[in-house]
C-alpha cells in the first residue's frame, strides 16, 4: 500500500467507526448508536434545563424579595451542585422512573401493562435526571449574568414607561445572554460526559433501536439508548474479551473528548456572537 | 412640622412674586423623602413652571437628584424609600399607592448622567418607548424616528446609518440619542440628571443648545454641577443644600443677586 492508499484506508476506517453499528458484542464495528444517543440526550437535557434554570434565576434575582428565605434557596442550589451524581441517578430512578413513569403507564398505557412503557429507564428520564443535576450550574451562572447588567440599562427602559417584564425581556435578558450561554455550556459539558446516573435510568450496552427514527411519533422518549461514556465503561471493563476491545475503548474515549470540546466550542462561538451583538455600556 | 426644620436655621427664600400667575406643572408641598432612616429631603416646597427650564444646583448629596427622581418615581427602584407630603403633576398626586408609574413615566421622561442607549440599532432605540407601548404602525414609527432625531439635532449625522448599532456613536451623540428616545414618547416633563457631566465641552454645548430649544416645547428640569450651564440655559433655578431647598427663583435674579448668603457663597465658589 502506498501513502494514498493508506490514507484512504485510514479515513474509511474512521468513517465506518462513527457511522456503523457495533458487532461482536461491541468489540467490532462502529459506535454510531452511542454517538447518536449522547447527542440526543444532551439536546433533550439542554431543552429541559434551559427554561427551568433561567426562569428560576430570573425569579430569584428580579422578583423575589431578598430575605432569609431566598438566601436559603440560593445556598441550597449551590449545595445541589456538589451532590454526587449517582445520588441524582437514585433520585431519577425512584421519583421519575418508578413513581412518575408508573403513574403515566397506569393512566395512558394501561393496555400494554404489565410490560412498562415509561415505567422503566428511558432517554426522557435520563435527560431529566441530567437536567436536575445541571440546573444549579445554569441558575448560578444566570443569576450572576443578571446581576452584572448595568443599572443604567434597566433605568433607561423603566424611565420610558417600560413595565418590569418588558424591561427584563427586552433589555436585561439580551444583555445577560452571553452569561446565560456560559452557564449552558458548563451544564452541557458536565451532562454529556456523565455516566453514573445514566446507569440507573436507562442507558444500555446495546439498544435495539435509536431514540429517533422514521416511525411515528419519530422521537421515542421511552426508548433505552446507548451512550459514549457508558460504552467506554462497558467495553473496557464489562466485555468478556477486554483485550480485543482495547482499541475500541481508546478510540471511543478520544471521540467523547472531541465531542465535548466541539460542543463547548460551538457554544462559545454562539456566546461571542451574542456578546458582540448585545454589548452594553460601551461608553 | 414635626421635623423641627426651622430650628436648623434654613429659611426658604422665594425671590419671585410672579409664581402664582405662572402655569405650574409640578407642585411639591411639604415633601419629605427618606432612604430608610436617612432623611434626604426636608419639607420641599416648589412650583415648577410649564415649558420652562428649571435647574437644580447644589453640592453633591444635597438631594437634588433625589427630588428629580421623585418626579418620575424612579426612587421606587431603591428598597426602603419613603415619601411624605404632596407632589402634584398637574392635578395628579404622585405620592400615592395608586399611581400608575408606567403611565407616569410616559408623561415624565428622563435623561441620565451616563448615556444608556440600548444595545440595539439607532432606529430601535428611538422607538423603544413606542414599541413597548404597542405601536406597530410602520409609517408612524418612521416618521417619529425622523422627527425626534431632527429635534435632537442628530438626524443629519445618522440618517444614513439608522440601522447600525447605537453603541458605535460618540458620547455626545449617544446622549442626544437618549434625548431623542425620551421625546419620542412625547412627555410633558423631561428630567435631566447631569446630562453633560461625562461629555467634552463641544458635546456639552450642543446639548445645551438642544435643551434651550426643547424648553420651548417641554418642561425641562435639569440637575447640574456647572454654574455657568445653569445660568446659561435655565429660566428658574433651585439651590439645594443638605436636603433643604434653600432658594428658588428666577435664574437671572438668583445669579445676579441671591437672596440667601449660602446661595451666594455656592454660586461664587466660596463654599466650604
Amino acid at each position: 500500500m502506498n501513502l494514498a492508499n493508506k490514507a484512504v484506508f485510514f479515513l474509511r476506517g474512521i468513517a465506518s467507526f462513527v457511522s456503523q453499528e457495533p458487532r461482536e458484542a461491541n468489540t467490532e464495528g462502529g459506535i454510531f448508536p452511542a454517538i447518536f444517543g449522547t447527542f440526543i440526550l444532551t439536546l433533550l437535557m439542554s431543552v429541559a434545563v434551559m427554561p427551568f434554570g433561567v426562569l428560576a434565576a430570573i425569579y430569584l434575582r428580579e422578583y423575589a424579595r431578598q430575605n432569609w428565605f431566598t438566601q436559603t434557596v440560593r445556598i441550597s442550589i449551590n449545595n445541589l451542585a456538589g451532590v454526587p451524581s449517582i445520588v441524582f441517578g437514585v433520585f431519577g430512578l425512584g421519583f421519575l422512573v418508578y413513581f412518575t413513569g408508573s403513574t403515566i403507564d397506569k393512566l395512558f398505557f394501561s393496555n400494554s401493562l404489565p410490560a412498562p412503557t415509561f415505567g422503566t429507564g428511558g432517554i426522557l428520564w435520563a435527560a431529566l435526571t441530567l437536567a436536575l443535576m445541571t440546573v444549579p450550574v445554569v441558575i448560578v451562572a444566570t443569576e450572576e449574568a443578571l446581576a452584572a447588567v448595568p443599572r443604567g440599562a434597566r433605568e433607561g427602559s423603566l424611565a420610558l414607561g417600560g413595565s418590569k417584564w418588558q424591561t427584563i425581556y427586552r433589555v436585561v435578558i439580551p444583555a445577560a445572554a452571553p452569561g446565560i450561554m456560559t452557564g449552558l455550556v458548563l451544564a452541557m459539558a458536565r451532562g454529556a460526559g456523565e455516566v453514573a446516573p445514566l446507569m440507573l435510568v436507562g442507558v444500555v450496552k446495546l439498544a435495539p433501536a435509536l431514540p429517533v427514527d422514521g416511525l411515528f411519533p419519530f422521537l421515542h422518549l421511552d426508548r433505552k439508548f446507548m451512550h459514549l461514556g457508558f460504552h467506554i465503561y462497558d467495553l473496557g471493563f464489562q466485555s468478556p474479551d477486554s483485550d480485543a476491545a482495547q482499541p475500541m475503548v481508546f478510540a471511543t474515549t478520544l471521540f467523547l473528548i472531541a465531542l465535548v470540546v466541539l460542543l463547548n466550542l460551538g457554544a462559545i462561538a454562539i456566546r461571542e456572537r451574542l456578546r458582540r451583538k448585545y454589548a452594553v455600556g460601551a461608553f | 412640622m414635626q421635623w423641627g426644620l426651622f430650628s436648623q436655621g434654613f429659611v426658604m427664600t422665594q425671590n419671585t412674586e410672579t409664581a402664582s400667575s405662572e402655569d405650574i406643572v409640578v407642585n411639591a408641598s411639604e415633601l419629605n423623602f427618606f432612604y430608610g432612616d436617612h432623611h434626604a429631603l426636608h419639607s420641599i416646597n416648589m412650583q415648577i413652571p410649564r415649558r420652562k427650564c428649571t435647574a437644580f444646583i447644589g453640592p453633591s448629596g444635597c438631594g437634588k437628584s433625589t427630588f428629580l427622581r421623585c418626579i418620575n418615581r424612579m426612587n421606587d427602584l431603591v428598597d426602603g424609600t419613603r415619601m411624605e407630603g404632596s407632589l402634584l403633576l398637574d392635578t395628579m398626586e404622585l405620592n400615592s399607592e395608586t399611581v400608575d408609574v408606567i403611565a407616569l413615566r410616559r408623561r415624565v421622561g428622563m435623561v441620565f448622567q451616563k448615556s444608556n442607549p440600548f444595545p440595539k440599532s439607532i432606529y430601535e432605540n428611538v422607538i423603544y418607548g413606542l414599541r413597548i407601548a404597542g405601536v406597530r404602525n410602520r409609517a408612524l414609527l418612521d416618521e417619529t424616528v425622523e422627527r425626534c432625531l431632527q429635534k435632537a439635532a442628530l438626524w443629519n449625522e445618522v440618517k444614513d446609518r439608522l440601522h447600525t448599532s447605537a453603541l458605535k456613536l460618540s458620547g455626545g451623540q449617544m446622549q442626544r440619542l437618549c434625548i431623542a428616545r425620551c421625546i419620542a414618547v412625547d412627555p410633558e416633563v423631561i428630567l435631566m440628571d447631569e446630562p453633560c457631566s461625562a461629555l467634552d465641552p463641544r458635546a456639552t454645548s450642543s446639548i445645551e443648545d438642544l435643551v434651550d430649544e426643547l424648553s420651548q416645547e417641554f418642561t425641562i428640569v435639569i440637575v447640574t454641577h456647572n454654574m455657568q450651564q445653569a445660568a446659561r440655559i435655565s429660566d428658574k433655578a433651585a439651590f439645594f443644600y443638605e436636603g433643604h431647598l434653600v432658594e428658588f427663583g428666577d435664574t437671572e435674579q438668583m445669579f445676579r443677586k441671591p437672596a440667601n448668603q449660602q446661595t451666594q457663597d455656592y454660586i461664587t465658589g466660596r463654599f466650604s
